[in-house]
């Protein structure tokens, strides 16, 4: 009898360690990955202040494996759009090792300073760069934004 | 007393049932809802193809895929190769027909649904890659003019209800290809333009009948969709749903630690692109550089979506618009395969390289630096156990 209970208590001791374990699993894991995402904003300034770009998918959602459009807008600091504007996509993912699957094109331009960049494909989910080199009349400079899907 | 030893009891019973069940996050289960084959969308129409769903070209398609006479010497059909009770493949490691090829033949379950056809992409549409083995001297060794002669002969009638009048091939050369032997290029040449054009378009025409009767391989649900059906929708998995320890701890493997998943993603388990993932060439074949060299060849392919044999207009020439002309990491890639069926199917990669689905996370697991280019995958840790799981998630794809 005696020694029943010794297996119980040893049983309740190992449960409440799981248990522990378990909340110091739960309430540390949410934190670490909030700050480990990258900035996923989709208007900033570029890197050397010289424009406003925004980056937006064309039809609003994202569809993995499809080829899509998106919009890069480009503004002055003041507000005033970019016109003429050659653009020059590049990406990848980081932490993947490899390039962009297509190679995305800035194929019109919509006026108001939007720019339309067909063939761009992102075929998994995970976290994507894509990085523009813009010159203009203004000068030069160049932006990254990350996709997070 | 006994009531606590009661409640003692319950806890410890509830604990066990909780291990019992597989147990999977959120993001986890989001994932291997992404993998069940219900999550394949309904297959495209292809508009470069205006046959492409017209059921009498398929019923021509397939017996052009069966038919023997559709070779040089009436020894080889696409079926030699793609078997349809082997999931349209032979379990060779490199494929046999008039010649020994280079490479392994490819299954074709779902093969409609992809953006670039072969190993190395070099074709970017089903009925422009049914072309290639028809005039590939290793494989059916034919040539387009013959072939148009063949049919006109044996189906002159089926393929005027279908795709119109034959044009007038009397005073054509008997064989003749600007791929072909010698004195087929020279025939070939000796043709006017408006020669050449019909026989393009008779020969383009056989790959777009080819490419309909493709269109319906598609790929039949497994245990693993069953247990992914189970799982999204929290019913108890019943009979063979049920999946083992091993295959939970292999399915948890594939889509965390070992990172299958970055590649082998989506209902069909494949990405649709291009990876070098360090698997070695083979001794004795002609180097094999992947992806690479593919780019060219599909740019100057006559019947690609950019040529005059496309239906439809070109606004669905995406693919080959902006395709990856150049990149360090297109060097010895090849296209992720889907993994629907692998277990059943050896041997494996582009070239039949390893002969075991052991063999396979074995190289996986010690992912070797490639030949030439940078591989993507890198080293895992994973114990003799988690090998085995690995394996055991596999054979859920095929059963
Ligand atoms: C001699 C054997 C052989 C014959 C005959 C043959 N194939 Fe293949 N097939 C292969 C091999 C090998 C590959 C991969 C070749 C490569 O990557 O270079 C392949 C690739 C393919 C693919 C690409 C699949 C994918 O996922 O990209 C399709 C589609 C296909 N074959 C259809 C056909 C059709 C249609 C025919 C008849 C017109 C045919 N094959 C004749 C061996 C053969
Ligand atoms: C970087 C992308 C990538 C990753 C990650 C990846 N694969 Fe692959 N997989 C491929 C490519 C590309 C091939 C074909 C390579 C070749 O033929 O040279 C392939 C081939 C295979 C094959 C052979 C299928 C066939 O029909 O020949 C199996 C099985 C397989 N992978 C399983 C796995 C498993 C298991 C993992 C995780 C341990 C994994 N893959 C991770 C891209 C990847």
């Amino acid at each position: 009898m005696a020694s029943l209970w010794r297996y119980l208590l040893a049983g309740l001791g190992l449960a409440a360690l799981l248990a522990g374990i378990l909340a110091v699993v739960y309430l540390t894991a949410p934190r670490s990955s909030r700050t480990a995402g990258p900035d996923v904003s989709r208007t900033k300034a570029t890197d050397n202040g010289l424009f406003v770009a925004s980056f937006a998918p064309e039809r609003g959602v994202v569809r993995l494996g499809e080829l899509e459009s998106w919009l890069l807008t480009l503004k002055t600091k003041a507000g005033a759009p970019v016109e003429g504007a050659a653009i020059a996509i590049s990406g990848g993912m980081p932490q993947h090792n490899h390039g962009l699957p297509t190679s995305p094109q800035a194929t019109d331009y919509l006026g108001d300073g939007r720019y339309r960049i067909e063939g761009l494909k992102f075929t998994m989910s995970g976290w994507w760069q894509l990085h523009f080199a813009i010159s203009a009349t203004a000068g030069s400079d160049t932006v990254l934004f990350n996709v997070v899907l | 007393m006994k009531r606590l030893s009661c409640v003692l009891a319950l806890m410890v019973a509830v604990i066990l049932a909780g291990c019992g069940k597989p147990d999977f996050s959120d993001a986890e289960k989001q994932t291997i809802a992404s993998l069940a084959l219900s999550r394949l969308p309904p297959l495209k129409p292809d508009t470069t193809n205006r046959f492409a769903d017209v059921p009498a070209a398929a019923a021509l398609g397939s017996t052009l895929f069966f038919d023997l006479g559709m070779s040089r010497d009436g020894t080889v059909s696409c079926s030699t190769c793609h078997k349809i009770d082997r999931q349209f493949q032979d379990d060779l490691p490199q494929a046999v027909g008039v010649g020994h090829t280079n490479r392994r033949t490819m299954p074709l379950a779902g093969v409609a649904r992809d953006p670039w056809f072969f190993w190395d992409g070099r074709r970017d549409s089903l009925w422009a890659q049914a072309l290639t083995p028809l005039e590939n001297p290793l494989e059916q060794a034919g040539n387009r003019a013959a072939y148009a002669h063949y049919i006109k002969a044996r189906f002159g009638e089926r393929y005027e209800r279908i795709f119109g009048p034959l044009p007038d091939l009397s005073g054509m050369p008997l064989n003749a290809s600007p791929l072909g032997t010698d004195a087929e290029k020279v025939a070939w040449n000796a043709m006017s333009g408006a020669q050449r054009d019909a026989i393009n378009g008779v020969y383009a025409n056989i790959g777009k009948a080819i490419a309909a009767f493709e269109r319906s391989i598609e790929p039949a649900p497994t245990r693993f969709d069953r247990f992914a059906l189970d799982l999204v929708t929290g019913a108890e998995p019943k009979g063979d749903a049920v999946f083992s320890k091993d295959e939970v701890l292999g399915l948890k493997l594939f889509i965390g630690k070992a990172n299958c998943v970055t590649c082998h993603n989506g209902p069909r388990f494949t990405d649709n692109g291009f990876h070098n993932t360090g698997v070695p060439p083979v001794a004795g074949l002609p180097p094999d550089r992947g992806r690479i060299d593919a780019v060219r060849q599909v740019e100057a392919d006559p019947f690609n979506c950019f040529g005059a044999y496309r239906d439809g207009d070109v606004s669905a020439c995406g693919e080959l618009r902006f395709v990856v002309k150049s990149a360090p990491e297109l060097i010895r890639a090849y296209k992720t395969p889907s993994l629907r069926g692998a277990a059943t199917r050896p041997p494996y990669m582009h070239a039949g390289q390893f002969s075991s689905l052991d063999e396979v996370v074995a190289h996986y697991a010690k992912a070797a630096p490639s030949v030439e280019g940078m591989s993507e995958v890198h080293p895992l840790e994973l114990s003799d156990r988690e090998r085995g799981a690995l394996v055991a998630f596999l054979k859920t794809l095929s059963e």
